[in-house]
């Protein structure tokens, strides 16, 4: 029976199998037409934007469209003795078309990120710079302030010539390019994002591990009771679960607070002295409880739905081998539960590492994250670039949990109520 | 869980040792919701028990807040609870329609592509929201969208979407595929067979993503702070505002009335889940 000679027909004439594959090919068409409107809305809207924040990150050209001019001079200059008059004469012509445009304070600022000083010296460059007279602008502008004949401040303005630059990065991990062109960290007691970081990380680390220790009991109670009273149980979970984030912050607001309710608890079983009430807020502690609090649903919810699955009678086994119930608990239970326990971790670590409205409201200064250092940078310094750079930079972590997450649990797996 | 007779003394001690952290836990968490209640009665200008409160005389309480947030002249809750609620209802019609329209879709098993597709689907959800925050505030400017309604909108359904897709694929997970098929064979179109018979299987599902897209949309605030302008202010918006600079037992009766809504919603949302379960069958 050779393959040619029976090979399959569909009543119109077509082989069976070509047939199949147009048919599949069709269904595969018309699945993805289902899931195109979201994907392009998602990606016009949502992963563009991203992209976006990679590429203002690193985006330098500002200074270099300004000083055009002074660059393309600059390129022949070594950076060791002050530039020749060529460089100053190019500058003065950038200078006085941005002051035309009223653009001279957009180059200060931008300097001054570079190196600090820049503000007043343009300032005053601008000023005297009306009643310079044509040739030897070297001598005119170095008059203008000692600063301009300072070799280090026309080094600044040279590493301000590439149109990309990593310079965000840097700073974001508290290190910069120093005169020398090598990457060094800041002085110890300016290294104020890496305190950041480390703090962000630490916080979110104890969140999850008291998320776990706390969730852990209460799961296992819930999976364990008949079922009218672990409903009722439930909405424990489930009200604070549905409750609004800004709600369950105002409540440890008014908890915390110093002439608060835990506070006037502990002075009534006389814990602490009325006069010295502790700050409970405003600081670590209340980042915290109340994110402990609010991230807690997140891991009974896995965890729950894990120990449902788990046959009450393999305990049993275990006990009637011989095992104690602590015995039985730790080599039969527990290693069952070990997926509910990832899942929650890597959900409440990741929503954790992220947190900005908690950490505002009752973190004070040593209690905020990273998170806030973004806000503080897009909303009061308006340094977009360096809010982007950070925020990829978190975005990386939180993608490598992601993904570890998705191999480890499944995307499709994640369980909501 | 009661237990047997014969359970030795010291693992009697345990278990109640056991129930005793158990209830502990379940007080922090939902106590903090109740100080809230009784708080925002308060008859006086501060945010703690007041004497009269404790020994439950009746000139402790009134509704004093509740008229403030209600009649109060330079109150702007009318306006936030008039946008927040048109906001999240737009927000959740856009994000169940594009939600389950792509549940169908990444349900399908011809779908290719189908774990990277949905890691880009489910992104908004695990992303914090700031970095949302930061990358959606600089689309809407381009777009001319800031402080608009509808860029408020746009960025809700962005990150309501997810918790659509997840439900409405789990919902579908236990769905048979023969029904379509067979309507498909009795001479039903494809929109008619799921507006018939696909839509009301899987409403439960649907209709719990809504609820979900609804109350992100309700109580998002991140986002909103970058793109709202004074019109648009919302009462997460307000809330914010008011927590950060006094503490006013305005915040409190609002806060009071958000308890109540999301009470509603939780209600709703349990007794979806319980007849989604039933529908699919998985009654344990």
């Amino acid at each position: 029976m050779s393959s040619e000679t029976k090979q399959i027909l569909t009543t119109d004439g077509i082989p069976l199998e070509v047939s199949l594959k147009k048919a599949e090919r069709k269904n595969k068409i018309k699945a993805f037409l289902l899931v195109a409107p979201l994907l392009l809305f998602l990606i016009i809207t949502y992963v563009f934007p991203i992209g976006d924040m990679l590429f203002r990150s690193v985006d330098d050209k500002m200074v270099t469209q300004m000083l055009p001019k002074t660059f393309k001079a600059m390129e022949n200059w070594d950076g060791q003795e002050l530039p020749d008059e060529e460089v100053f004469a190019a500058f003065h012509e950038d200078f006085i078309k941005l002051v035309e445009d009223k653009r001279e304070g957009k180059l200060s600022t931008q300097l001054n990120y570079t190196k600090n000083g820049f503000k007043s010296i343009i300032k005053k460059l601008r000023r005297k710079s009306k009643s310079f007279e044509e040739g030897n602008y070297k001598e005119q502008i170095m008059s203008v302030h000692k600063r301009w004949a300072n070799v280090e401040y026309w080094r600044a303005i040279k590493r301000r010539a590439p149109e990309f630059t990593s310079q965000k990065y840097l700073k974001g991990m508290d290190m910069y390019v120093n005169e020398e062109g090598k990457i060094v960290s800041v002085e110890e007691d300016r290294r104020i994002h890496r305190v950041l970081w480390l703090r962000t990380l630490e916080i979110a680390f104890f969140v999850t591990v008291f998320c776990f220790l706390m969730a852990y009991p209460i799961a296992h109670l819930l999976a364990t009771l008949p079922m009218k009273y672990s409903n009722l149980l439930m909405i424990c979970v489930l009200l604070p679960f549905w409750t609004s984030l800004l709600v369950r912050t105002a409540s440890w607001m008014i908890l915390l607070q110093q002439q608060g309710i835990v506070n006037d608890f502990f002075v009534g079983i006389g814990l602490v002295a009325d006069d010295n009430r502790p700050e409970m807020m405003y600081n670590k502690t209340g980042s915290y409880v109340a994110m402990t609090q609010i991230l807690l649903p997140f891991m009974v919810l896995p965890l729950y739905s894990v120990m449902k699955t788990i046959s009450p009678s393999l305990m049993r086994a275990g006990k009637s081998l011989g095992g104690t119930p602590f015995v039985a608990f730790w080599k039969v239970y527990f290693p069952l539960t070990i997926p509910g326990i990832g899942a929650g971790c890597l959900l409440v670590f990741i929503l954790a590492i992220g947190y900005y409205i908690t950490p505002a409201l009752v973190g004070g200064a040593s209690g905020t994250l990273i998170s806030n250092q973004i806000a503080f940078h897009m909303k009061s310094t308006l340094d977009w670039s360096f809010a982007s750079a950070m925020g990829l930079m978190l975005l990386s972590g939180v993608l490598v949990i992601y993904w570890l997450y998705n191999k480890l649990v499944g995307i499709d797996n994640i369980k909501l109520g | 869980m009661a237990l047997p007779k014969y359970t030795e003394p010291h693992y009697r001690i345990w278990h109640y040792i056991y129930l005793t952290i158990c209830g502990a836990v379940f007080f922090f968490l939902i106590a903090p919701l109740f100080v809230i209640f009784p708080l925002s009665f308060n008859a006086e200008e501060f945010l703690s028990f007041s004497d009269g409160m404790k020994s439950l005389d009746p000139d402790a309480f009134s509704l004093r807040w509740y008229k403030d947030m209600i009649y109060g002249t330079k109150n702007p809750w009318g306006l936030a609870a008039k946008n927040s609620f048109i906001i999240a209802i737009f927000a959740t019609i856009g994000s169940v329609i594009l939600g389950t329209v792509a549940a169908l879709g990444l349900s399908s098993r011809h779908m290719p592509y189908k774990g990277l597709i949905m890691a880009v689907l489910i992104s908004p959800m695990i992303v914090p929201l700031i970095i949302s925050g930061v990358a959606i505030f600089f689309f809407m400017a381009k777009a001319g969208l800031a402080a608009t309604h509808t860029g408020i909108v746009l960025a809700h359904i962005i990150l309501g979407t997810p918790f659509v897709v997840i439900t409405v694929t789990a919902t579908l997970s236990g769905f048979d595929h023969s029904v379509t098929r067979a309507a498909a064979s009795l001479g039903s179109d494809p929109v008619n067979t799921f507006m018939k018979i696909t839509l009301p299987l899987i409403l439960p599902g649907v209709i719990s993503g809504g609820l979900f897209a609804f109350v992100t949309s309700f109580d998002e605030v991140v986002v909103v702070l970058f793109l709202a302008g004074l019109e648009n202010t919302t009462i997460p918006i307000q809330m914010w505002t008011g927590l950060r600079e006094q503490l006013s037992p305005t915040i409190l009766a609002v806060a009071t009335c958000l308890i109540i809504l999301s009470t509603l919603i939780l209600v709703t949302a349990e007794l979806l889940r319980r007849r989604s379960e039933r529908l699919r069958g998985i009654n344990r």
